[in-house]
């Protein structure tokens, strides 16, 4: 310690230097940022687009938003350039900084892709009157009131149940073969939280399987996160372990689907293909394609029209996509079985929540309150079942399926 | 042959002229690699980090407001650190501080006026801090323990209690999210300077700059902290209850890092989040050995810290690169910096060819 002070010489000298110029940056500008000053505002010029991802191209989660931002960039015409994609942002202040020096760089339209960056973006919006903010996931754009804050989603519980007929066909194969006896038919899911967005996934993949297998069952656990890798590989051991005979996940890592390759049980994806990695064990994934959607607000922006507060993607728009059927897991006749069943879902004539397809303790359903109108003490407020089926997403873009179904048993609901 | 011997003081010019040789050093390096690995003209790179620092007015405030939180927890640190007390459990004593201030916003924000509420938080944040320094410091005052693997494990315990808080006031249920806290009242956020965002942050950080610099350099207790790093047995003889000393820096630092938490959750987020210290609490065991423990040097080696994170995440977003090759970048910069003071300590001494010879 003695020669510490004569030390600080250079790092104090130099960049105490920095500071000052940066210090003196800011004084030169009385709004402190407010002001746009990159210079390339110019409307009539190619017109700039914004990604926040919270992660990076490593989750697949933040892969397939990254992958359809550049595919709809590239058919819209937009320039390299004019496309900017914030990777690794936390659901906290960073997102409103990101969200902000985006609209400073003259975005027009900036996306954010994760549920917790919604009230950043909310935040960004109401400082931002003429930039447009497009939320995935997020729940609040129809109660906020904001004409610049949307949310947007995709029917995927449509994708998990087809996802979920490939399962029972699989399920049925099994059987039929004597591999187990019908009342083994039992799955496992491995789930990140206990909320409507995953509930809405598990019990629709779960009723695609049923439509095919009567008796079908099915255990789910959660990790309490959206990625991490050695939980939900535990999760997917813990229920083969378990007796189950077929697992799907909703996480965001390869955990699941790398325990069941090497526990050599039939896995149903999520986000994307994992063929690569699961040869012996990948029947078929369902993602949300997030292209139209990008596509649609962009080019609805670009034309000066209101982008919905609420946009749901679903098969005839594309947003709901199926991956290959991985012919050498899946049972004969699937791609067929997925086909006939996707189209009476397009056509209307099958509802995935069909009330006389499920039951709660022992009943069937005619009268549910969903909690579409987000709280923090998660009032009910709107009657979703009509037409003998549960409306899912159509009072708002993020599912609101909350139902604990008949058939399905939750191992843990810690989360 | 070669051996190395320790200098004498430097001369400073001379001293600034071997740390000027390693930043140059170390952008030639950078560059090299950078047009092997991305193609990229390294000079383009370079621009886009600074653009990406100081490139527009709002980018200047969210630097000033990272370095003024990094400077917070290597302020938090510096005391301890002097006295050799390796308190790595920074990032556990920014949870907690943060976990107390939310905490208060959300069960006291409809109840109490910002006027009471924020103080409140100022008190339970530095409170909750300094407890989570304090156990590590009466173990180690009391009975000798190793205080690395003591503060560092109650990291995790710290992470875990905000896991869990974070499940109890989720919205919705089952999300793992709380959200902006009270974004409609507003209650328990402080208040903003002049309609600047970051600016109290950055004014009360400045102010506890300074008067670490005094208490560490000026005071008794200052001297004191000196003594017993140097030597726990001196400090015994002349008279120092060096076990004193030790808790009440702890409690001293523990509370810096909670004030931390507090200008996070209170200043900026408004959220808490198991992730929301960053890793500050370890990046600034970086700035303070940098700046070896001056608090006034350690402005400029949290800036840099920052200024690459920043400059990192500008050429991630503007030539599409993993988020990583600016750490490299920034990896390879500390090395050079670190490396370059091994020539200011000592001097590799060439013994005389020709001297060898007369022997």
């Amino acid at each position: 310690m003695e020669n510490s002070i004569s030390r600080r010489s250079f790092l104090g000298a130099g960049f105490t230097g920095a500071a000052a110029l940066a210090l003196a940056a800011c004084g030169g500008n009385d709004n402190g940022g407010e002001t746009p000053t990159d210079g390339g505002e110019t409307p009539e010029a190619g017109m700039k687009v914004g990604l926040i991802c919270l992660h990076d191209e490593n989750s697949t989660y933040d892969l397939n938003f990254i992958n359809a931002f550049k595919e709809a960039m590239a058919t819209l015409g937009i320039a390299d350039g004019d496309s900017m994609i914030k990777t690794n942002i936390p659901e906290g202040q960073e997102c409103y900084d990101a969200a902000a020096e985006l609209a400073d760089a003259g975005c027009a339209v900036i996306f954010a892709d994760s549920f917790g960056h919604e009230d950043y973006m909310i935040q960004a919006a109401k400082e931002f009157p003429e930039v447009q903010f497009c939320h995935a996931t997020g729940t609040k754009a129809h109660t906020e009131g904001l004409a610049n804050y949307h949310n947007a989603f995709a029917s995927i519980y449509e994708g998990r149940f087809l996802a979920g007929v490939a399962a029972g066909m699989k399920l049925q194969e099994m059987v039929e073969a004597g591999t187990i006896a019908a009342d083994e038919a039992k799955m496992g899911y491995v789930g990140a939280f206990t909320y409507a967005e995953v509930v809405s996934g598990y019990t629709s993949f779960y009723l695609g399987a049923k439509s095919i297998v009567p008796e079908v069952t099915m255990d789910v656990t959660f990790t309490g996160s959206w990625y991490d890798e050695t939980a939900e590989k535990e999760g997917a051991n813990k229920l083969i372990g378990g007796g189950c005979v077929l697992i799907s996940q909703h996480a965001d890592s390869m955990g699941a689907p790398t325990a069941c390759e090497n526990a050599g049980v039939p896995n149903v994806s999520y986000n994307g293909s994992t063929l690569d990695a699961c040869p012996n064990t990948f029947i078929v994934s369902s993602r949300i394609n997030w292209a139209p959607y990008y596509e649609y607000a962009v080019n609805t922006a670009k034309g000066g029209g209101a982008i919905d507060a609420d946009w749901t993607g679903t098969l005839g728009t594309g947003s709901v996509m199926l991956t290959d059927v991985n012919e050498a897991v899946a049972a004969a006749g699937t791609v067929d079985k997925i086909a006939e069943v996707r189209a009476g879902l397009e056509s209307g004539s099958v509802h995935v929540f069909d009330t006389a397809a499920f039951t709660v303790n022992g009943q069937t359903l005619t009268s549910y309150l969903a909690d579409v109108d987000t709280d923090a003490d998660y009032t009910p407020d709107t009657e979703v079942i009509a037409d003998g089926y549960f409306h899912e997403s159509e009072f708002r873009s993020a599912p609101y399926f909350d139902l604990q179904i008949d058939g399905i048993n939750l191992l843990d609901t810690a989360f | 042959m070669i051996h190395i011997a320790k200098r004498k003081e430097m001369p400073l010019p001379q001293a600034l002229a071997i740390r000027l040789g390693a930043i140059v050093a170390a952008l030639v390096a950078c560059g090299v690699i950078t047009a092997i690995a991305t193609g990229l003209n390294p000079v383009d790179v370079y621009a886009a980090m600074v653009k990406g620092a100081f490139g527009t007015p709002r980018k200047v405030w969210i630097l000033l407001q990272e370095l003024a939180i990094l400077l917070c927890v290597s302020l938090a640190l510096t005391p301890a650190f002097r006295m050799r007390f390796w308190n790595l459990g920074g990032e556990g004593q920014i949870l907690v501080g943060g976990l107390a201030a939310a905490s208060c916003m959300i069960i006291l924000g409809n109840r109490l006026p910002n006027a009471l509420l924020i103080p409140l938080m100022f008190v339970s944040s530095a409170c909750a801090g300094a407890l989570w320094a304090l156990l590590p410091a009466l173990f180690k005052a009391r009975w000798n323990t190793n205080e690395t693997l003591f503060t560092l494990m109650m990291n995790y315990v710290a992470t875990q209690l905000v896991a869990f808080f974070v499940i109890v006031w989720e919205v919705p249920k089952g999300s793992g999210n709380i959200g902006i806290i009270n974004q409609s009242t507003e209650a328990g956020w402080l208040p903003q300077v002049g309609g600047y965002k970051y600016l109290l942050n950055i004014l009360l950080v400045a102010i506890l700059t300074v008067i670490m610099h005094i208490y560490l350099a000026y005071s008794k207790h200052g001297y004191e902290i000196s003594v017993v790093g140097e030597s726990p047995n001196t400090a015994r003889y002349v008279g120092i209850k060096v076990e004193k000393v030790i808790v009440r820096t702890l409690l001293l630092s523990g509370a810096i890092c909670g004030f931390a938490g507090l200008l996070l959750v209170g200043g900026t987020a408004h959220t808490i989040t198991t992730t929301i210290a960053g890793g500050r609490g370890f990046t600034a065991v970086m700035v303070a050995w940098l700046a070896k423990f001056n608090p006034i040097t350690m402005v400029a080696s949290s800036l840099l810290l920052v200024f690459m994170s920043c400059g990192a995440g500008e050429i991630s977003t503007a030539f599409g690169l993993n988020h990583s090759f600016g750490d490299i970048l920034t990896g390879i910069i500390l090395f050079f910096i670190i490396g370059c003071e091994f020539f200011i300590t000592y001097r590799i001494v060439f013994s005389k060819k020709e001297g060898e010879r007369d022997v």
